[in-house]
């Protein structure tokens, strides 16, 4: 349980990140908060040559509102997400997830582009990330590249980051008065990895909520639109028939919280729930 | 051969300065090369709780950080906090009502506890039990653990 040898490279600016790419190519691994990557050391499930330890790159930090979006520094660690009032104000999925995040010293240190960039299946951020149609910043020493959260994700911590990529910041649009949001999750314990989560945003119509983005979570490999109910209107009446629609389109991995079957029935209730939601939803201002 | 990493750092209270192995974790680096041994190593991988220590006044996990990159940082750990009085009270409660069986885990919790007692608002027994779900004890049952803290909790509030 001790972390295998490595190389450890301390980045004071981005162009020290770039300089280990340029360096040492795919064998260079991005330290951020630690708290995915250090366990798989400790279990030598990673065995990176080199870690660049992005900690001390102050720029990467902090959380900014400008033109209707939140920018979320990489570095941003969980607790700084969830105790900043803007969160909670403009990006209330966001602020009512980020509590499901792990345990306190885990969030202390753990960063909200770590966990984008892991992209865990069961994670929370990823998923909220897909639901509010988050941009992702990826720079590399050629430039900026923008990565919509809905093609990032590839698989089971697979994404669209290059190798000399590294991801720097995070663009929300942020939620409007029209906006009804939801989010559930299932685990055995607080702050565990969820066995089954859902986060869902619409907008609020007179005729009912549209723009549906319901994204369910620990369940696929990766965070996705349930797009079968996507582009429909919901009703009350039609709460029943949605999760259903959205359920028989799921394809669940089976793991060792529960296999396949069991994830369907858990994702079904959370759907229910979490449609009748954001039906129930009142405008906030 | 690897390269051994200069650090500088405070732990409580005292600058320390030595060579350590980048592979080394915080706890692992606390117990073996400064002999603080109150800080526990449970699981390695972040489950437990039982090796939390405070860098720059958070908790964290010791065995989630590289002893290599507390370079700068202030850290404190269960010996210096216990020195410094700041658990007095939560320690009071604890062997009050026996609110641990081995020990392992306290250090851990009674770090978790203080964070908590500081943010200085009200906590049901639900929001105290789900914010211990980060700390491992397998002898207690967590009752008189939460007990503990929460009448922590409730004498302070007293205090206002």
């Amino acid at each position: 349980m001790k972390a295998p040898t490595f190389k450890y490279l301390r980045a004071e600016s981005m162009d020290d990140v770039y300089a280990a790419f340029a360096e040492y190519g795919d064998e260079a691994v991005i330290l951020a908060g630690g708290q995915s990557l250090m366990p798989m050391l400790n279990m030598r499930l990673a065995q990176p040559a080199v870690l660049v330890d992005i900690n001390p790159i102050y720029e990467l930090s902090g959380i900014v509102l400008s033109n209707q979006k939140l920018h979320v520094g990489a570095m941003t660690r969980h607790v700084e997400v969830a105790n900043a009032e803007l969160v909670a104000e403009t990006l209330p999925l966001i602020g009512c997830a980020i509590k499901q995040v792990a345990h306190r010293g885990i969030r202390n240190r753990g960063t909200f582009g770590g966990s984008l960039a892991h992209a865990d299946p069961a994670a929370e951020m990823p998923a909220c990330a897909v639901a509010l149609d988050a941009t992702l910043i990826l720079q590399s020493h050629g430039g900026a590249r923008r990565v919509k959260a809905t093609d990032f994700f590839l698989g089971v911590m697979s994404t669209d980051r290059r190798s000399d990529e590294i991801l720097t910041s995070i663009e929300l649009p942020t939620q409007g008065s029209n906006h009804a949001w939801a989010f559930h999750e299932l685990s055995r314990r607080h702050g565990d990895f969820a066995l089954v989560g859902v986060a869902a945003t619409a907008q609020r119509r007179s005729e009912g909520l549209d723009g549906l983005r319901l994204v369910v979570f620990g369940c696929e490999a990766r965070p996705r639109i349930s797009e079968v109910v996507a582009s429909r209107t919901l009703v009350p009446q039609d709460v029943a028939e949605f999760a259903a629609a959205v359920v028989k389109d799921l394809d669940p991995m089976s793991d060792l919280e529960g296999d396949a079957e069991i994830k369907l029935i858990q994702a079904h209730a959370l759907v229910e729930r979490s449609l009748n939601d954001l039906l129930a939803a009142q405008p906030y201002d | 051969m690897t390269e051994m990493l200069s650090i500088k750092l405070i732990v409580n209270g005292i600058v320390v300065n030595k060579l350590v192995d980048p592979r080394q974790h915080l706890t692992d680096f606390l117990r073996s090369d400064l002999g603080l041994t109150g800080s526990h190593i449970g699981c390695e991988h972040g489950v437990c709780g039982a090796c939390s220590v405070r860098v720059n006044g958070r908790v964290v996990r010791g065995c989630l950080m590289l002893a290599s990159q507390s370079d700068g940082a202030e850290i404190e750990t269960i010996e210096g906090l216990v020195e410094s009085g700041d658990l007095n009270e939560l320690m009071t409660e604890f062997v009050a009502r026996n609110a641990l069986q081995c020990g392992f885990c306290t250090p851990g919790i009674l770090l978790t506890a203080a964070e908590i007692v500081a943010e200085d608002r009200c906590f049901s027994r639900q929001e105290i039990r789900n914010e211990l779900s980060g700390n491992i004890c397998r002898c207690t049952g967590y009752q008189a653990i939460i007990d503990a803290i929460e009448m922590v909790l409730i004498e302070n509030m007293k205090k206002k």
